[in-house]
């Protein structure tokens, strides 16, 4: 399994062409205290850059972007009841939603764990 | 080609607390043209901390102003709603600056001090606010910018206990008094009062005293030093406007929910900008009425979303949030007055959705303030 990520701040786990994902310790941590979180139903269809899902800290609604196109396996309704998981354990537990890869190879523009670092580093 | 070289850049200025905000892990934004702590530790035990504790709030960016000189406090009265002539000594009242068809320019704090009637604005306009008195009151007027000086609130219920150890006669205040107290041998002007809902004080301290001022209250073990984004949604859940959002120039002080700042006397008298339209919509009702809503569910409800009753947009929300001491989100929103009753259910639309919101009584949690004859 390897993990990637996006100059967004999400984060993507993929096994074979199944794609986990879900916003950085980074992110959640510039959002502060998430109060609700809008997943996707399973079946949508995402498009790599387009809305996929809502984060609300106390101060403002942000986007998730899909970071790869694909449909939907399904959305974490764990956040519904509890979106604080997103602050608690961003990369675990708060992940936002599963999909089908529909095109692997916009896998290869994403950073790994190393770059990812450096460029949170440089901001 | 632009000419982007001609406009000047606008400065984001420092107040007298910026490196000590640093120092304490504030995350800084730009708010009213100044660097100004949004948050230290999270918002959420930001606002519970100043629930059931003590916070200290850095509100050095409103604009602290002195109006003296004979007749300064009937020349207000024509700016303002309210009773300023009869205020007593060391007594405060809120009132709002209208403009000449009494739409809200400003909500502001009126204090009769033995300098003069002391005026606290709001940041984001007070440079306005002074151009607007300077043209509008007579000469014999002196209007002093008190910019020397820091503003620091401390709000919660246990304000009162931290700042009796440091100046013990500032137990003596009720809600909405104020006075000079000595600390550290310097002058501080206290009033008991403040935007949270609860007990508190605002403090005018000069500024190369600030520091010290906020260093020695933080020790104190009932006090954390508190940013904006818990002053909002603590000042929204208390269901007091914030000027800008709640409140703006289109609309009047009864439309805002704020007939309770004009005074019996101006009602019977008038002489105020807007007094006409003002009075009517006293007496007659406003055609729109700011409104408190419960929002159904946990997605937030903010600023800008229309307001509907069935297929009609009746109105829009300007301010909204989740609210951290009710548990859920909640909001406040202006709707044509013909719809505003207490439990009526409304719907409100986020990205394309609707939510049930229902129109509620402000406060959303009971005010906590040390009033005056209210049993000890």
């Amino acid at each position: 399994m390897s993990r990637y990520f996006t100059e967004e701040h999400e984060w993507i786990d993929v096994d074979g062409d199944v794609a986990t994902v879900g916003i950085t310790d980074y992110a959640q941590e510039q959002l502060g205290d998430i109060v609700f979180a809008e997943v996707p139903a399973s079946g949508t269809q995402l498009k790599k850059g387009g809305d996929a899902a809502v984060v609300e800290s106390v101060k403002a609604a942000s986007d998730v972007y899909a970071p790869v196109s694909g449909e939907v396996l399904e959305g974490n309704d764990a956040l519904e009841g509890d979106p604080a998981l997103v602050n608690s354990d961003p990369e675990g537990e708060g992940w936002f939603f599963k999909l089908t890869l529909s095109d692997p190879s916009e896998l290869e523009g994403l950073m790994n764990a190393a770059a990812y670092k450096a460029f949170v580093d440089g901001l | 080609m632009h000419d982007d070289d001609d406009i000047p850049p606008i400065e984001i200025l420092n107040l007298p607390l910026d490196a000590w905000h640093r120092a304490q892990g504030a995350r800084m934004v730009e708010f009213a043209g100044y660097h100004m702590p949004i948050q230290y530790e999270g918002i959420m035990a930001e606002h519970e901390w100043t629930r059931t504790q003590a916070g200290l709030f850095d509100v050095s960016h409103m604009g602290q102003l002195m109006l003296s000189g004979d007749g300064a406090a009937a020349a207000l009265e024509t700016l303002v709603p309210g009773d300023i002539s009869a205020l007593r000594p060391g007594r405060m009242r809120y009132s709002l600056l209208l403009a000449e068809d009494g739409g809200i320019l400003d909500d502001m704090m009126v204090t009769n001090t033995p300098m003069g009637l002391y005026l606290v604005v709001n940041g984001a306009v007070k440079h306005e606010d002074m151009g607007y008195l300077r043209s509008e009151l007579p000469d014999e007027v002196t209007i002093n910018y008190m910019e020397d000086r820091a503003l620091l609130a401390l709000q919660g219920p246990k304000a009162a206990e931290a700042l009796a150890r440091l100046i013990p006669r500032t137990a003596e205040l009720y809600f909405m008094e104020a006075d000079s107290f000595i600390w550290d041998e310097h002058p501080l002007w206290i009033s008991r009062s403040g935007y949270t809902g609860e007990d508190g004080f605002e403090i005018s301290v000069p500024a190369d005293l600030a520091e010290h001022l906020a260093e020695t209250l933080c020790k104190q073990p009932e006090v954390k030093p508190i940013g904006l984004g818990a002053r909002d949604s603590l000042r929204l859940e208390a269901g007091l406007p914030l000027y800008g959002h709640d409140m703006n120039p289109e609309v009047n002080p009864v439309e805002a929910g704020a007939a309770f700042a004009i005074s019996k006397r101006r009602r019977e008298e008038g002489g105020f900008y807007g007094a006409e339209n003002i009075v009517r919509d006293l007496m007659n009702g406003p055609a729109r009425k700011l409104t408190g809503f419960s929002v159904e569910g946990r997605m937030p409800v903010r600023e800008g979303a229309p307001i509907f009753a069935g297929q009609v947009q009746i109105g829009v929300m300007t301010s909204g949030g989740f609210a951290p001491s009710v548990g859920a989100p909640v909001a406040m929103g202006y709707i044509d007055s013909d719809h505003g009753e207490t439990g009526t259910i409304f719907e409100a639309e986020v990205r394309g959705k609707r939510i049930a919101v229902t129109a509620a009584q402000m406060p959303f949690i009971p005010h906590n303030y040390h009033r005056r004859g209210k049993t000890q």
